[in-house]
């Protein structure tokens, strides 16, 4: 399991990289939102990975999850969606405004 | 007053959602609630002053979650300084906001005291991740306040400015989890304590996650590699926005000194060499980045954002040196470099006001400037305090900066990249002076509108600082003597969050 998260994550971090980089700020948005999604994947596990163990103890448990790192995931996930929201709104108004959706406004250089 | 750290952020947080309920209420009542939120805050700053004056360190857990385990508020000297220089830089950005910039786009009100909250929290907590939290806080407002009054020029500067504040709190979230990850805890005292007990073999992801956090914040600060953003973001907002944004790169400087001090002493071997081995050069290459930024600047704006940047420089080298004459040196620098360039860029929006949109404060000629006597003796007194020429400020500041700079290489760099920046400033601001006030446009009887009253009133609001500052350098240096003693000794902060006493449950190692 810890192969194929820390892969996944790899994954995210390469493929939001290269959209960040693009021209257009459709990409660039996307990009930030698979590296959001990375970031809190890694979150997510730096409190360790285990299966069938809860968070909370209600009555008996054997292993126990770290609760925090999915408390600081759910507060990291709400943010970043509330800031992306904001920079899609950001974007099509900077494309009404310029007329073009190059991140350096307009149609950008040719 | 037990609970008074929690005062800076929850007034301006309770005053932001108190203006959103009364938005549709008019300007008046708008600027009233704001401008009576900005006063209530300057008093609970000097409060908060006056409460850790003797050296007390206080410390809130909110909801009474004993540290590690909940998120600590802790106000000492360094917290209630930097408090009260928001407040001061508030109260004229706010006076000056009233004169018509609020009413350009939606939600002004809201969005300044919401960035005051989050500026106060990521002065005031002692958890990295609520450190994150109110950067964000900070950050969202910030994006509202510069994209305020639209304009192709500010929704382009902002386009950037939030990609790459987002892209760095992404960075920060996955330095927080690998020291999670490592350390099992967020909490800065806490942190130091483990990092002190890990093993160097261990300590590789711990000092990843710590190099990545340090260098988010000195991309908040601006600093060289990291900090084109700036001079394309602050001249394109508004001229009260931009002397609010003064105080925001001085978040990324305090949390560089509050991890470099707290967490990254000298006594921990997994921490060594993490900081200052890069800060320094980063630092005087800024400075010298600024000085050409300076010299190339079209408009009185981007030289007040080159300016800004120069003294963020300054600021980085002193952390970096890290000595407590070198920190008392940065501390007595920091209130008077901020205050003085909110007042540059409230001077650049008043000259920008009354010369018209045609010249606005574009360094070429335009119609002569209404009241030139008063306006050419604040532009005066800020070049003379900003490029630390005696016998304002700006030259004590300096003066206290060499002075404590180590004769080493670092040390020679920082004396000659700050006393060449200075002569360059100076030169720039003259020649700017020159064509800003002498050079006319045709015809040359034309005369600019007037500035709007209250833009004057908190230009001289932001001007009256300086006087201030040199009647009172004997006091204000000696306080920000105290602050770097205390902020070198590092003991009362750690004690202060987590005393001795706490029992040892949090304090086994994990898998």
């Amino acid at each position: 399991m810890e192969l194929l998260v820390s892969a996944g994550i790899g994954v995210l971090v390469a493929a939001g990289t290269w959209l960040l980089l693009r021209e257009r700020s459709f990409s660039v948005v996307l990009g930030l939102t698979l590296l959001s999604y990375a970031a809190n994947l890694m979150i997510f596990a730096s409190g360790r990975l285990a299966a069938d163990a809860p968070p909370l103890v209600l009555g008996e448990a054997e292993r126990l999850a770290d609760p925090l790192p999915q408390a600081l995931v759910l507060t990291a996930i709400v943010i970043s969606f509330g800031t992306t929201a904001f920079l899609v709104a950001l974007a099509l108004r900077a494309s009404a405004e310029t007329g073009g959706d190059h991140v350096d406004g307009g149609e950008g250089e040719r | 007053m037990t609970h008074l750290p929690v005062l800076p952020v929850l007034v301006p947080m309770v005053a932001a959602i108190l203006l959103l309920a009364v938005h549709s209420a008019g300007a008046a009542v708008l600027r009233g609630v704001g401008l009576a939120a900005v006063a209530l805050l300057a008093a609970v700053a000097v409060l908060l002053l006056a409460a850790t004056a003797q050296g007390a360190v206080a410390v809130v857990a909110i909801g009474a979650w004993p540290p590690p385990f909940g998120i600590v508020l802790v106000a000492d000297r360094l917290s209630a300084t930097m408090v009260a220089v928001t407040a001061a830089v508030a109260v004229p950005a706010l006076l000056a906001a009233t004169d018509g910039t609020d009413l350009q786009g939606r939600h002004f009100h809201p969005f300044f005291q919401m960035q005051l909250a989050g500026l106060n929290g990521a002065f005031l907590t002692g958890d990295l991740f609520n450190l994150f939290v109110f950067f964000e806080v900070l950050l969202i407002a910030s994006y509202a306040l510069l994209a305020h009054g639209a304009g192709a020029a500010r929704v382009r500067a902002g386009l950037h400015y939030v990609v790459l504040n987002l892209a760095a709190s992404l960075v920060f979230l996955v330095g927080l989890a690998l020291l999670y990850g490592a350390l099992g805890t967020l909490n800065l005292a806490d942190v130091a304590g483990r990092l002190a007990a890990l093993p160097l073999e261990e300590a590789a992801p711990a000092r990843a996650g710590l190099a990545l956090i340090a260098g988010v914040f000195a991309f908040k600060a601006a600093l060289l590699p990291l900090g084109f953003w700036l001079p394309h973001a602050y001249p394109a907002a508004a001229a009260p926005v931009a002397a609010l944004f003064a105080v925001l790169t001085k978040v990324g400087i305090y949390a560089l000194l509050r991890l470099s001090s707290v967490a990254l002493a000298d006594d921990a071997p997994a921490a060594a060499g993490l900081v200052a081995p890069w800060l320094m050069p980063a630092a005087i290459g800024t400075v010298v980045a600024a000085t050409l930024g300076v010299l190339a600047a079209p408009s009185l704006g981007a030289i007040a954002a080159h300016l800004l940047l120069l003294s963020t420089g300054m600021l980085a080298a002193g952390v970096a040196e890290g000595s407590a004459p070198m920190l008392a040196a940065v501390l007595y620098y920091l209130p008077h470099t901020t205050l003085v360039s909110a007042g540059l860029f409230l001077l650049a929006g008043h000259i920008a006001a009354t010369r018209g949109e045609e010249a606005r404060d574009r360094i070429r000629r335009g119609p002569r400037l209404p009241r030139p006597g008063l306006v050419g003796g604040a532009y005066l007194a800020l070049a003379v305090a900003v490029t630390g020429l005696p016998p304002l400020s700006g030259f004590l500041g300096k003066v206290m900066l060499l002075a404590a700079a180590p004769a080493t290489p670092a040390g020679y760099a920082m004396w000659a990249s700050f006393l060449l920046s200075g002569f360059v400033a100076a030169l720039a601001l003259a020649r700017a002076a020159s064509v800003l006030f002498w050079e006319r446009s045709e015809p040359r009887a034309a005369v600019g509108r007037a500035a709007p009253p209250r833009l004057g009133l908190a230009l001289a609001v932001a001007v009256g600082f300086v006087p201030l500052l040199v009647l009172g350098a004997a006091p204000l240096s000696a306080h920000a003597r105290a602050t770097a003693e205390q902020v070198a000794a590092r003991r009362p902060y750690l004690e202060a969050v987590l005393p001795r006493d706490l029992p040892p449950a949090a304090r086994e190692r994990r898998p």
